[in-house]
């Protein structure tokens, strides 16, 4: 893990503390890092059983990008609401889905968040306002437009964060949902996490501007922001979450990070399109978790054993999410048919394939 | 009992809906100002305002997707589409978020929310304004879809769709939104008609056509002109694709024991596929004749008129497939 | 695609059948529909239509060849098409193979193992295979029957065979109409061309059974076979006969009619049985259909064998109709150019050996009609009239009665009225 910079200090005095660093407690900062530890041990478990065969299909890592869910949800109200596409996993723990459902899900174990019915790609969390992983490059956008004119629709003051991958802002969607987002004031941040590929295309190879200028047509303020400094990117959500929460209209956010897996666990981490150096360096300086404790550690605020209990809790967490997966039964033949339809109607026949017979 | 066209039963059963539940409000092209490029929305701009009447762009997929978003949270959307046809642009979101939501989050969301137009050809708009769109909805698990052949049936279904608790498509007919027909009066209480329930238009002994939506007043007039020549057809309006009213089909079938299904629509893995394959699994020993299909050409539509005229299906054509089920032909 | 031609099941009964001549040569174009060959069956001459189009490849049955029904006997196929499946080894032996197929079935089915033994009399379906095991309408392509869904379903409701019955239906298909006849008639349906004498239902009435009836039945099946037969002879006084008959000639003389004694027992029959429809009756299995009209069955000796053509309705028609009708009928029938609803749908039947001098004989019961009547020839015997004995033209007719439906008197006060007719032609007129 590499030194980093000692960032410039801002304001603040996040996390009810007294501020130590940037304007963040220590106890904050503790917190954000076990909480992107916690990301980080989590996707390593489920690297290793994708290896062994207990998770099967498309598997997307967030191994790298832990300060972008950390950074942008962690600002959050819990009755704001996420809504991401299918590299979930993450930021549906930062939103408060237990890792057990999480990892049961990835089994595709009845005990899963969605009941073995969605894995990796559609983690769900209703409860705390997780809406969501989605499939398809580009769904989710007009998914949390809609989110978000509902809220405004009820005149709350709850917000929307809608992630996307750099490559979905070429998307038709994109574009049609922000056009509607600037026009009737939405409250939605819409937040890119820029990674600079999408699965094996670099962003710049098909797109003319960088993403932080792909919102400029449409009216909606883009910003740019170091997606592996955790402060600098809760900075900047936090405020963004701010106006937006005042009636101030949707936001727009470049968070520049960086894969260090595979676009999922069937691709491969490097190779054709970006080279297995630029990875290592990445790797080296762009570390999410190793700039925020050095940064820690160089500040006087982290000790090497406060790390290792912490990461050793964490490993905790994730065993037992993994047990739990484990342990949970497998989804039942009853459970094929279950949430296919809310409403079963009275008369008529809602499934043709000779099941109401 | 008072006679209002079509076009006036949906308007009704909108109003009547948003009046009842502010959680429904109704979005699409040209909804608000313009009252509808049908005028089906005529004057619910001025009843309801502009939060609940609301003229989208033209983003197909970015205001259906809005409306399942708007959904996920407890509102009730009615999406308009000013055709079904454009509706293809936001089939993304029709099958991929709409139908698959309430499964794939094994039940912690659902849809409550509506999909509505025409649907079908209507006169010389050839190729991509001319289809109908049933196939696409019906295909994908998770989908409701009506078809109302009359004004009300059209209040209704919609009524009804609209206090459904999952997406439904509710396809109406171009051609039909100036027809008239009795529907009972607002004051004589709430009119809703459950979906998945299907509606003898005609009773006959000899032989049923299938069918639902404007093909239902082909079916009749098909019916009408093969009495002249002694046969008594059985016209059996699905109403609901989905839900299916299979005990209907099978009734029908048992009664006549012979069946050609009418569909706008073209064959090929078509709404009579599937009532045909249906009927075989749970009719076969019903059947004196095998099910045949009256559909649209197997070719996209074309634009002249003559050529329109024999692409799309024809009552004489209902009547030559009635002949040969009855093998009178 | 290759097309093969069946020896097709001609006549509903018709097991085998001759090839007469071949109306197409290898080579020759055939289309669809088209006359290919004349087939000899049990009953007449019949015509074997191509059932595809293309050239007449290969002949694998030769004139004067018979073979059973199914039996593959010439090939259709395009010009270049490989038919060495069909013609492969000699053609009889593919034309054994495709006309043993279903008898080979139904030898399984029967050989299966018996229910417990029991003295149980057999069911109607456990008797079925007494009937002709491939009495093969033309519906059948090898040994698939091809009917509706709901006509099989309909078919085992009604304990019919359908293998007895054929199709209407596009491609010979057996549909519910074909069934609802065949069940109504009790006898094998027709082909398509036999709608000419669909029965309604105001020509018959259907009589229940009572217990003793079908005590009586069955009592009598048991001691004499299947169709309890006995006999009731009369002896005729023909003198007004004789004479009526010559008056009538002279008067249709004109017309070329020549009235025998026959045609007057025919009418004489016809009259007497609209009076008694208890003996214008078909067995039924489970009731006897009593029939309002009747359709005399003409015995007809032909060089080898015997057919009997129908005379429909012959209760309404005059001896001017019937004479030349039989006449007509019999010729064809010799010709064996009869169709088959021309043979069939009779309600009783007649036959006459009078013309060999045979005074007196029994005629065997046709199923399911219930009784025939055998005519003897017309000679000059003494008889006692008044005391005294006289010569006078004499007849003796016998009736065979199936006893599950005519009883002894019913069947001799059937006799009476027709030996009043005979006796006393005037009664015509009144």
């Amino acid at each position: 893990m590499a030194d980093t910079k000692t960032k410039e200090k801002k304001e603040g005095t996040r996390g009810g503390g007294k501020a130590e660093l940037d304007g963040f407690s220590r106890d904050m900062l503790h917190w954000f890092l076990k909480q992107m530890l916690l990301y980080r041990r989590f996707e390593e478990k489920a690297e290793e059983a994708y290896a062994i065969g207990k998770i099967g299909g498309f598997c997307h890592l967030h191994i790298g990008q832990e300060a972008v869910a950390q950074g942008v949800v962690g600002p959050l109200r819990p009755d704001d609401y996420v809504v991401t596409s299918y590299r979930d996993h993450t930021q549906a723990l930062a939103k408060g889905v237990d890792p057990g459902p999480v990892m049961a899900e990835l089994y595709g174990k009845k005990g899963g968040s969605v009941g073995g019915k969605g894995g990796s790609m559609h983690i769900f969390g209703v409860d705390v306002g997780f809406m969501g992983g989605h499939g398809i490059v580009g769904g989710q956008i007009p998914l949390a437009t809609g989110i978000g004119w509902a809220i405004q629709y009820r005149e709350s003051d709850q917000i929307c964060v809608c992630f996307l991958g750099d490559a979905a802002v070429n998307q038709g969607a994109f574009l049609e949902s922000l056009n509607m987002a600037a026009v009737w004031k939405l409250p939605v941040i819409y937040v890119v996490e820029n990674n600079e590929y999408g699965m094996g295309t670099a962003f710049k190879r098909v797109s003319a501007l960088p993403v932080v200028d792909r919102a400029k047509g449409t009216g909606v303020p883009g910003h740019a922001v170091d997606g592996q400094d955790v402060m600098a990117t809760w900075t900047l959500i936090e405020r963004l979450a701010s106006e937006v929460r005042k009636g101030g209209g949707p936001q727009y956010v470049d968070a520049r990070t960086y894969r260090f897996r595979g676009h999922s666990m069937s691709d491969p981490v490097s190779g054709t399109y970006r080279s297995k150096k630029e990875v290592e360096e990445k790797k080296e300086e762009a570390d999410p978790i190793t700039i925020l404790r050095d940064r820690l550690f160089e500040a006087k605020l982290l000790k090497q054993e406060e790390l290792e209990e912490m990461d050793q809790a964490v490993r905790v967490i994730v065993d037992e999410a993994a047990k739990f997966a484990d342990d949970s039964p497998l989804p039942t033949a009853d459970d094929l048919y279950t949430h296919t339809y809310k409403e079963i109607n009275e008369h008529g026949r809602l499934f043709l394939d000779g099941r109401d017979r | 009992m008072a006679t209002i066209t079509y076009r006036e039963a949906l308007n009704q059963a909108l109003a009547e809906e948003m009046e009842r539940d502010d959680s429904v409000f109704l979005m699409g092209e040209e909804v608000a100002e313009y009252d509808g490029a049908y005028k089906v929305s005529k004057g619910l701009l001025d009843q309801f305002g502009d939060r609940r009447v609301v003229d989208s762009p033209i983003s197909e997929l970015g205001f259906a997707g809005l409306g399942v978003g708007a959904a996920m949270v407890g509102l009730r959307p009615v999406i308009e589409f000013m055709t079904f046809n454009f509706s293809f642009l936001a089939l993304d979101q029709v099958i991929n978020s709409a139908a698959k939501m309430y499964y794939m989050s094994d039940g912690q969301v659902h849809l409550p929310m509506v999909f509505r137009g025409p649907t079908g050809a209507a006169l010389q708009l050839s190729a991509q304004h001319s289809q109908a769109c049933q196939t696409w909805y019906l295909h994908a698990p998770g989908v409701k879809l009506v078809t109302p052949a009359t004004p009300a049936d059209a209040k209704g279904l919609l009524k009804a769709a609209i206090r459904d608790e999952d997406p439904v498509a509710v396809m109406e007919g171009e051609l039909l939104y100036n027809l008239k027909g009795e529907v009972p009066d607002p004051e004589d209480g709430d009119f809703v008609i459950p979906l998945g329930l299907a509606e003898v238009k005609r009773e006959g002994g000899d032989v049923s056509i299938i069918t639902s939506g404007a093909m239902v007043h082909m079916a009749l007039m098909a019916a009408g002109n093969l009495e002249k020549d002694g046969i008594d057809a059985e016209v059996l309006d699905l109403r609901s694709l989905r839900p299916l009213d299979v005990d209907a089909i099978l009734a029908t079938v048992q009664k006549t024991n012979r069946v050609v299904v009418l569909e706008e629509g073209w064959p090929y893995a078509g709404v009579g596929a599937q009532i045909a394959a249906t009927i075989q699994e749970e009719a076969f020993d019903d059947l004196d004749a095998p099910v045949l299909r009256v559909t649209q050409a197997d070719v996209p539509m074309p634009y002249a008129k003559n050529l329109e005229q024999m692409a799309k299906p024809s009552a004489d054509r209902v009547v030559q497939a009635c002949k040969k089920v009855l093998y009178t032909d | 695609m290759a097309t093969k031609v069946h020896m097709e099941a001609l006549s509903p009964t018709m097991e085998e059948g001759q090839l007469v001549k071949w109306l197409k040569s290898e080579g020759d174009d055939v289309s669809n529909g088209e006359i290919i060959a004349e087939i000899e069956t049990d009953k007449a001459t019949m015509e074997l239509v191509a059932r595809g189009d293309g050239l007449l490849r290969k002949i694998l049955l030769g004139e004067g060849g018979t073979a059973p029904v199914g039996a593959v006997i010439a090939v259709i196929a395009g010009a270049d098409e490989d038919i060495g499946e069909f013609v492969s080894g000699d053609g009889a032996a593919a034309a054994g193979a495709a006309a043993t197929a279903e008898p080979e079935t139904k030898k399984a089915a029967e050989e299966s193992p018996p229910e417990p033994e029991s003295s149980t009399p057999p069911t109607a379906e456990e008797a079925a295979p007494v009937s002709p095991p491939d009495e093969a309408p033309a519906t059948e392509e090898g040994d698939r029957i091809k009917a509706s869904p709901l006509a099989r379903r309909l078919a085992e409701e009604e304990g019919v065979e359908l293998r007895d019955v054929a199709g209407s239906g596009p491609g010979g298909r057996i549909i519910k109409r074909d069934v609802e006849r065949a069940a109504r008639e009790g006898v094998p349906a027709a082909a398509p061309a036999a709608a000419a004498f669909q029965l309604s239902e105001a020509d018959y009435e259907d009589v229940p059974l009572t217990q003793m009836r079908k005590t009586i039945a069955k009592r009598l099946v048991e001691s004499i076979g299947p169709v309890p037969h006995f006999f009731l002879t009369v002896d005729v006084d023909m003198s007004r006969a004789v004479a009526a008959r010559q008056r009538i000639n002279a008067m249709l003389e004109r017309d070329g009619i020549k009235v025998s004694f026959n045609d007057i027992v025919l009418k004489a029959t016809a009259m007497a049985l609209k009076k008694h429809p208890d003996c214008n009756a078909h067995w039924r299995g489970d009731h006897v259909r009593r029939f309002n009209r009747v359709h005399l069955g003409v015995a007809v000796a032909i060089d080898d064998g015997l057919i009997t053509p129908v005379v429909r309705d012959a209760h309404l028609k005059g001896l001017s109709q019937i004479s030349p009708e039989v006449r007509e009928l019999a010729g064809r029938a010799r010709d064996k150019k009869l169709k088959p609803d021309e043979y069939m749908g009779s309600t009783f039947s007649v036959s006459n050996l009078g013309m060999f001098g045979i005074e007196e004989f029994t005629g065997v019961i046709n199923p399911p009609e219930a009784g025939i009547l055998a005519v003897g020839a017309v000679e000059e015997r003494p008889v006692v009239i008044d005391g005294r004995i006289e010569a006078r033209p004499m007849m003796k007719i016998t009736m065979s009665c199936d006893h599950r439906v005519i009883d002894g008197a019913q069947g001799s006060r059937f006799l009476q009225t027709l030996q009043a007719i005979l006796e006393e032609p005037l009664a015509a007129l009144v």
